[in-house]
């Protein structure tokens, strides 16, 4: 962590994105976490991923749980509002925000500990009902705030920072979210940030539930020999099946690949997926086969990255309780109260 | 010796014995109702098990052209149907009283008791000579046993078929079997029976414009006029028929006619947790939403409640309470979440409770609670028990003032933080202890924060000084304070005469005291009564405590936690206070609260005409 402020003033000559910010514009708070923590290194892809995307930052609401990750969402988009609400209970806090107001677009930001520990139950309901969100999973089978203990996602064999052995199974949140239907599922890796920022691009442009499970090594407590989830090890054992380019819109593509080796997949807002195919035999549309997938691999210890799976026809929450398109919050009496009127019939009814 | 046998016209309580899911719940309730259409007031009950089929279920009307709404206690006459609890029910039977039984089978002499008053019916002979199909025995035995009550009770039988014709309209197929029983019943007691017994309805006219409801219906109706819009919530009795009565009344009363399209979410969660987490996602992004729980749903969510009271996000939590945790009690009624809501979570909490009487009071304060936790920033809880939830009741008509405008509360507009007024999350700028928020994407640059629940100064800014904490704090209690202004007042119900003794009571125990007040004048026992109706405790409360030199407090719970409320925070006398309990999961009675009153006051009216000396 850095004790310097940030200054408030820009370069005048800082290139602007469509909506006439600033790359900066979308930074947060001098953030608290240790140097070298995965955890900047994912705050620093959303934003690249939101300015990349044009986004307004005041659209977005940011909310977490407990624990380091949740902790980041003050350190990007500052001219958001956040929520740093229960440990492991985001997913319900965002469920209603979500429900209050459909026009924003919702971030949620966890940990393994808030996600797969605490908060497996709200983890896995999230993802059923498919509420419209990007859900950011910063993984690093620890717990840092309470000073390195295992948490759920810690893989059996790894060892601690004080040579304890993980004896447990872990949770492997990415194939528990295909499971229960998350409709865009991805794993990365906090140290490869080519292949994150189109990720986290691509879930803020899915219109559903889209979950990232990303490895981030603490540097603190599990970034040592012996741990899964180290820089090292990550980096030795990654196998990426696919490179994600994102277009916003329906343009033209007009970037060559070999025949077969791509798959473009339409958003249902317009935005265009092309996934370039490092393992051919990758489907990304056949959850089944995704699911199988990522099971043998990780048999071999092989940590399965890309975009997994995607649903392009998805649909969310709203959807399924047909709610109408003016957001909750803007809707007043005249909108929904009955009035006397009806109420004199419901008395008559009930005499 | 003659038999005695008691003689009462609109005034006594009939109970029916059943067994749970055999369909003799509605028949039941078209009896009740047929009494009310007659112009004579009832206060049904429902007495349910933990289950679905099979266990005992009773359900108990009180005919009552004076009005007494609360449970008597002892019955007049049993509709013994149940095998299974006869003879608990025949002991429930006042002297003189009535019993109504199937005597199919016969049953020995010594199963009966001599002081009162056989009925037989062959219930079951009469419908398998009728029914072919065992589903159709079963169902119309109920009718036509109100058929036949219809007879003995000298009823008038046009009401009972008057009741059938609205509820089968369009039916025709259900319509006419059901009449045909409700007359074969009756034929068979005119012609069979000795009609009619001592207990008799009579036409009145005490009724007039009240509506029958139930108070968890009534709870749901003001969660749709007082503007929620996200329902969440997770099931469990007394208070699942909320949310089901909510979802009831938003399908005919909140579906836009233009679009079809819903202008409310409910969503039912996986548990409490969730519950009360989307409630407060959506409270803090500007919605109002609600969830229904009882005791053990409110103990799940306190940590949520007091991310909720230290984040001040809107929060409306409906508690229909009933006795505490696991099954079985549950079903019983109390009003044991007194102390667990008022201070529930962790850290230094208080929240705003409303108590309703009936179910009038949880639509009227429902809707208000969803404007107070709008304009305090905090949860609001409506604290009604089964009693009032799951019965139906008699009350006055609902009403609502076209003209009420809901009370978002502090909330900054784009316009104005455009316009450069200054924005502090946790500024008072009006020393109310309220301060202005903003709803998310209200503002491109102006009026974001990060919500916490401690640790932040004025502006929510990340702070762990102290002084910035205790400021907040104080802040709080200033809010509270500034919350006795907008909660409902107490209600004074002055005895004939001066009177040294004064009664605090609240919620479903109001029926029942509104009786015992006046058995006791008639008793010349006087007492002023006062019915609390929300926390923080107004002033008047304790003026009222410190104006007599007793005051019981009359509550359902064992530990008296209304009692120790008003000691801790309306600072009242400990020593003026003198608890009246009951919790045994049966609605408080008139004659206990007259019996435990009427007791203590003869020994405290008793002195010693020589004080003795001290030794």
């Amino acid at each position: 962590m850095t004790y310097l402020t940030k200054p408030a003033l820009h370069h005048p000559t800082l290139q602007k994105n469509k909506v006439g910010y600033t790359r900066r514009d979308y930074e947060g708070k001098i953030s608290t976490l240790c140097a070298g923590c995965g955890h900047d290194s994912i705050s620093a892809a959303i934003i690249q991923a939101c300015w990349e995307l044009d986004i307004q930052p005041h659209r977005v609401a940011k909310l977490s749980g407990i624990g380091c990750s949740s902790k980041t969402p003050d350190y990007f988009l500052g001219a958001s509002h956040g929520f740093n609400s229960v440990h492991g209970r985001m997913p319900s806090v965002l469920t209603g925000a979500n429900l209050a107001n459909r026009e924003l677009i919702y971030l949620g930001v966890s940990g393994d500990g808030d996600s797969a520990s605490i908060g497996i139950g709200q983890f896995a309901h999230i993802m059923r009902r498919g509420v419209n969100l990007t859900y950011i999973l910063e993984n690093n089978g620890v717990y840092g705030l309470t000073k390195g203990q295992f948490s759920a996602t810690a893989d059996a064999g790894s060892k601690s920072k004080r040579g304890v052995v993980n004896r447990d199974a872990p949770v492997d949140t990415v194939s528990l979210a295909l499971q229960l239907g998350a409709s865009y599922v991805a794993r990365s890796f906090s140290g490869d940030k080519k292949q994150l920022v189109p990720l986290v691009k691509g879930a803020i442009a899915h219109q559903g539930a889209a979950f990232i499970d990303i490895v981030s090594p603490c540097v603190a407590f599990n970034n040592h020999e012996g741990s899964t989830k180290s820089y090292d090890y990550v980096r030795e054992h990654n196998d990426s099946v696919n490179r994600l380019d994102f277009w916003p819109t329906r343009e033209a593509i007009n970037v060559e690949y070999p025949e077969g080796a791509v798959i473009d997949v339409a958003q249902h807002d317009g935005s265009i997926l092309r996934l370039r195919k490092t393992h051919p035999e990758y489907d990304p549309l056949d959850r089944v086969k995704a699911l199988n997938y990522i099971a043998e691999h990780q048999a071999k210890g092989e940590l399965v990255t890309g975009l997994l799976y995607i649903d392009p026809d998805a649909d969310d929450l709203h959807a399924h309780l047909n709610t109408v398109d003016t957001p909750f919050n803007r809707l007043g009496e005249k909108e929904l109260c009955p009035g006397s009127t009806a109420l004199e019939k419901l008395n008559a009814a009930l005499r | 010796m003659k038999r005695k046998r008691i003689e009462s016209v609109n005034d006594f309580v009939i109970k029916f014995a059943n067994v749970n899911g055999s369909g003799s719940a509605s028949a039941n309730e078209l009896f009740a109702r047929a009494i009310l259409r007659m112009g004579v007031p009832v206060s049904p009950r429902n007495i349910f098990p933990s289950n679905i089929q099979g266990l005992p279920t009773w359900y108990e009307v009180r005919v009552t052209e004076k009005g007494w709404l609360g449970r008597r206690g002892g019955v007049d006459l049993m509709v013994a149907m149940n095998p299974q609890t006869w003879n608990q029910d025949l002991a429930e039977i006042e002297p003189g009283g009535y019993l109504f039984y199937d005597n199919t089978r016969p049953l020995p002499r010594s199963r009966f008791r001599d002081d009162i008053n056989v009925i037989g019916m062959p219930l079951t002979d009469i419908c398998n000579a009728t029914y072919d199909d065992s589903r159709q025995r079963q169902l119309f035995k109920n009718i036509i046993y109100v058929g036949a009550l219809a007879a003995l009770l000298d009823m008038d039988a046009g009401a009972i078929a008057e009741l059938i014709g609205e509820q089968y309209k369009g039916k025709e197929k259900l319509l006419k079997p059901n009449l045909n029983a409700m007359q074969m019943g009756r034929d068979y007691a005119l012609a069979h029976l000795k009609c009619p017994i001592g207990l008799r309805v009579k036409r009145a006219d005490a009724v007039g414009r009240k509506i029958f409801m139930e108070g968890n219906s009534a709870t749901a109706l003001g969660a749709v006029y007082g503007g929620a819009t996200v329902c969440a919530w997770y099931p469990i009795t007394p208070s699942s028929s909320v949310a089901e009565a909510f979802e009831r009344y938003c399908k005919r009363l909140r579906v836009d006619a233009a679009s079809g399209k819903n202008k409310f979410a409910i969503v039912q969660a996986e548990d409490e947790l969730a519950s009360i987490g989307i409630v407060t996602g959506a409270g803090w992004n500007g919605a109002r939403a609600f969830t229904a729980t009882s005791g053990p749903g409110i103990s799940l969510m306190t940590e949520f409640i007091g991310l909720a009271y230290f984040a001040e996000i809107p929060v409306t939590i409906i508690d229909v309470q009933r006795g505490g945790p696991s099954t079985g009690m549950p079903t019983r009624t109390q009003q044991s979440d007194i102390l667990s809501t008022a201070y529930a979570s962790h850290g230094d909490t208080k929240h705003v409770l409303l108590f309703p009487e009936d179910p009038k009071e949880c639509f009227e304060f429902t809707a208000l609670a969803l404007d107070l936790a709008d304009r305090l920033q905090t949860p609001v809880f409506v604290m009604t028990d089964l009693d009032i939830g799951m019965n139906t009741r008699l009350c006055d008509p609902l009403e609502w003032d076209d003209a009420r405008a809901y009370d978002r509360g502090k909330v900054m507009s784009a316009e104005e933080l455009q316009a450069g007024k200054e924005f502090g999350r946790y500024l008072d700028v009006d020393g109310d202890g309220i301060a202005y928020r903003t709803y998310p994407g209200t503002h491109p640059t102006r009026g974001a924060y990060f919500t916490r629940g401690t640790t932040k100064d004025r502006y929510a800014g990340y702070s762990e000084a102290g002084p910035d904490y205790v400021d907040n704090m104080q802040r709080l209690l200033k809010k509270f304070e500034t919350a006795k202004a907008l909660v409902p007042k107490p209600l004074l119900s002055a005895a004939q005469y001066p009177a040294r003794f004064g009664a605090i009571y609240f919620g479903s125990t109001s029926p029942a005291m509104a009786e015992a007040l006046d058995a006791l004048a008639a008793m010349g026992i006087y007492v002023n009564a006062l019915r609390v109706r929300a926390f923080p405790f107004q002033d008047e409360i304790a003026d009222f405590a410190a104006a007599h030199s007793k005051v019981f407090v009359v509550e359902q719970n064992r530990d008296a936690q209304l009692k120790a409320l008003l000691v801790n925070e309306a600072h009242i006398n400990p020593a003026s206070l003198i608890s009246v309990l009951h919790y045994d999961g049966t609605p408080i009675t008139a004659r206990f609260i007259v019996k435990e009153i009427a007791a203590i006051t003869a020994a405290l009216n008793v002195r010693p005409l020589k004080k003795p000396k001290a030794a």
